[in-house]
């Protein structure tokens, strides 16, 4: 038994290989790009999926044909979810792989790390961190952080661009549904961490925008395990809403908290709140809380009309039937960077310079998992707030807000 | 344990809350944290007794008490006082292995090489965790109903009462056992003073088994009924010893009582300050408290000052 087994894998391998030297002419080079993903470590949690979506797409790209002809080959490299070990992925990539242009890296923390290294030799980077400042030069983030009424950058990276929204995008939206429900008074509860720290920012940059005041500011730590005292105290306050910004164990915990002190005002979620996993958790007690999704966590419920229909269900359903786990916005971040790059190279060929033209001004209305891009020189995430829609939880499930 | 159905329906009407009203409320979000810091302490200073150690594996106790009861109550569906009782003997069992296998082996190394043997302990059982549960939170369904109760304007999870009526029994067991039983007086005795307690016949090395699994033990009923409140996963140990280390100090190391007031006292304070204070410095109130208090009274609140100096910590 054991025999026949080894005899149909070493067939089996051998029809593969022949396959694949019929399927790419000799003369076709294979087009090297590079993929740095924290696929281990605190990160694991983002750069699992990516790894995922990145191999199961190399292998879609190649079994219609590669690109012009050409196989897509897609190098996979783990940073441990660690500033310098993505610095010398990249370099690796670089330097002995000869790639034309690099996914990830996972996290704001790696990307600011190799954007430098990216800059240097003039090689195009599309990131799946969501940091403004990945794709921001230092002095222009300086500017827009000190103007006096809310702005967005003028000035981009040349070589650098990224695919998830920016928080400031789900900050807005939660604001614009808040103005139109006719809210004005807000209190914010924030993580003490690198995504609560972020969100908190944003969010004081952009209420006055949408004439919202911020009449409370409380913080927790990332392990705290009770937070009753600080909603207590927004209890005491006129707010009119809670905006709760963090990922993990906390957002459940302050979710508890809200519905056992019987809190009359809404609850509002972060973007970090997109996983069925949470409404499991807090076992009931979700019920009513509002957040701005991406539209690939509420797939099945996007409207047939809506241009990302098709691309979110398409990934969805193939990712879940082969890796046997749910599809997360996370891997939907490598998605589009990829199918991005593969556009770009079908269109403008091995060639650094005109990879990057392309991106930055051809990359229009281009549906992809985590909205609908527009990239400009201006942009180099090409998304707005439209890419969120704002989702209630209702009977356990996610719904659309009215 | 139910309480009575009449408190359910009052809710008051105006959107603000008075400051009395407030303060009740920080005062047992404090009663209920301080409850699992008063409990970690007390591991803590169960173990210190009999041998000096500081077990840093202790927030684990706590964290595989909670993880073991959502494995055998969730997912094999047992009856949760059955899965109360084999949750604590599994964690016991642990904490007396872990005692065999790591401490005793090691028994005439330096104290600073035993406690960090607890610290490797305590990655050992982090990684082991991470390994069986993967990184996700669980939760736990309440004991009893998960209907809010509201008392004199503040407003109570039911679990809270599960936790503080918990809490008061294992205080009063273990208080009974180390003054009412025969063990319990012999480990007393061990942490008095250990020759003395092997002249007189007391197998020392046996009281030391018994503490790492009475402290096991209590560990992994604080990680029990904290779960339902605050849910579990596998890195919320440290926080909590930490936390349960605060306490012991502060209530004098060594001291089962005062780990206890100890414990409470920090709950109590790291609530006020982040509600009356600032949220942003809320851990930072907590143990600036304990280091004025210690800066005044070295041994801590119920520690005395000549015990302390012939302590080796």
């Amino acid at each position: 038994m054991a025999k026949r087994n080894l005899v149909t894998i070493l067939v089996s391998c051998l029809l593969v290989l022949g396959l694949s030297w019929q399927a790419f002419p000799a003369d076709k080079k294979p087009y090297r790009v590079g993929a740095v993903f924290a696929v281990t470590g605190g990160a694991s949690f983002l750069g699992e999926p990516e790894k995922n979506t990145a191999k199961m797409l190399e292998e879609w790209i190649n079994a219609a044909g590669g690109i012009q002809g050409h196989p897509l080959e897609v190098i996979i490299e783990d940073t441990k979810t660690d500033a310098s070990q993505a610095v010398l992925a990249v370099r690796k990539l670089l330097q002995k792989d000869k790639v034309i242009a690099v996914v990830g890296p996972s996290t704001s923390g790696e990307s600011m790390a190799v954007v430098p290294v990216m800059e240097k030799e003039k090689t195009p980077l599309i990131s799946c961190a969501a940091a403004l400042s990945i794709v921001t030069p230092k002095s222009e983030m300086e500017r827009i952080e000190k103007a006096k009424s809310f702005e967005m950058p003028k000035i981009q990276r040349k070589w650098i661009f990224k695919t998830p929204q920016t928080d400031t995008s789900a900050a807005e939206a939660i604001f614009d549904y808040m103005k139109k429900k006719g809210i004005t008074k807000v209190a914010i509860i924030t993580v003490s961490n690198a995504f609560g720290d972020g969100g908190r920012q944003q969010m004081k940059r952009v209420a006055p925008v949408y004439d919202i005041q911020i009449v409370a500011d409380e913080r927790y730590g990332p392990k705290d395990s009770d937070m009753t005292a600080q909603l207590t105290k927004i209890r005491g306050t006129d707010a009119q809403a809670v905006i709760n910004w963090s990922v993990g164990p906390p957002q459940v915990i302050v979710t508890k908290n809200w519905k056992q002190l019987g809190m009359k005002i809404p609850l509002y979620q972060s973007h970090g709140f997109g996983s069925k996993r949470n409404i499991e958790l807090a076992g009931g007690a979700a019920e009513g809380v509002i957040c701005p999704l991406s539209r690939l966590v509420v797939a099945e419920k996007v409207k047939e009309s809506d241009p990302q229909k098709a691309v979110i269900m398409k990934y969805k359903t193939e990712y879940e039937k082969r890796f046997k786990a749910g599809v997360s916005t996370f891997g939907g971040h490598a998605y589009d960077a990829i199918h991005m790059l593969a556009d770009a190279l079908k269109a403008a060929g091995p060639n650094k310079a005109k990879i990057r033209d392309y991106l930055e001004t051809k990359i229009k209305s281009w549906p992809g998992t985590g909205g609908v891009f527009n990239m400009s020189p201006q942009d180099h995430t090409g998304l707005t707030k439209a890419a969120f829609v704002m989702i209630e939880v209702k009977n356990g499930d996610w719904a659309f807000a009215d | 344990m139910k309480p009575p159905r009449s408190f359910v329906h009052v809710r008051e009407n105006s959107l603000k809350m008075s400051l009395t009203s407030q303060i009740i409320q920080f005062l047992f979000s404090g009663l209920n944290v301080g409850s699992i810091y008063a409990l970690v302490a007390l591991g803590f200073t169960m173990i210190y007794n009999a041998t000096s150690i500081i077990n840093l594996a202790q927030g684990e106790f706590v964290m595989l008490g909670g993880l073991i009861m959502v494995f055998l109550t969730v997912f094999l569906q047992i009856p949760m006082y059955l899965g109360l009782i084999l949750t604590v003997a599994a964690v016991t069992l642990l904490g007396a292995f872990f005692e065999r296998l790591a401490i005793h082996p090691l028994r005439n190394a330096s104290l600073l090489t035993l406690i960090i043997v607890t610290l490797a302990g305590s990655i050992l059982f982090r990684g082991i965790a991470m390994f069986l549960w993967g990184k996700d939170p669980y939760a736990l369904p309440p004991f009893s109903s998960s209907k809010p109760l509201h008392l004199w304007g503040a407003t109570l999870q039911p679990q809270f009462f599960w936790v503080l009526g918990i809490t008061g029994l294992v205080l009063l067991g273990v208080w009974f056992f180390f003054n009412r039983t025969l063990i319990g007086k012999a480990m007393t005795a061990c942490s008095f003073n250990s020759t003395a307690a092997r002249l007189v016949g007391i197998n020392v090395r046996k009281m030391v088994l018994f503490s790492f699994s009475l402290s096991a033990a209590v560990g992994a009923i604080a990680g029990i009924i904290i779960t339902p409140i605050t849910l579990m996963e596998y890195d919320r140990g440290p926080l909590l010893a930490l936390k349960g280390f605060a306490a012991a100090v502060l209530g004098g190391l060594g001291s089962g009582g005062g780990a206890i007031v100890a414990g409470f006292l920090i709950g109590i304070l790291e609530s006020l300050g982040a509600g009356l204070v600032s949220s942003g410095y809320k851990d930072a109130i907590a143990l600036l408290v304990m280091l004025i208090v210690l800066w005044v009274k070295p041994s801590g609140l119920f520690g005395s000052a000549e015990e302390s100096e012939l302590k080796k910590f």
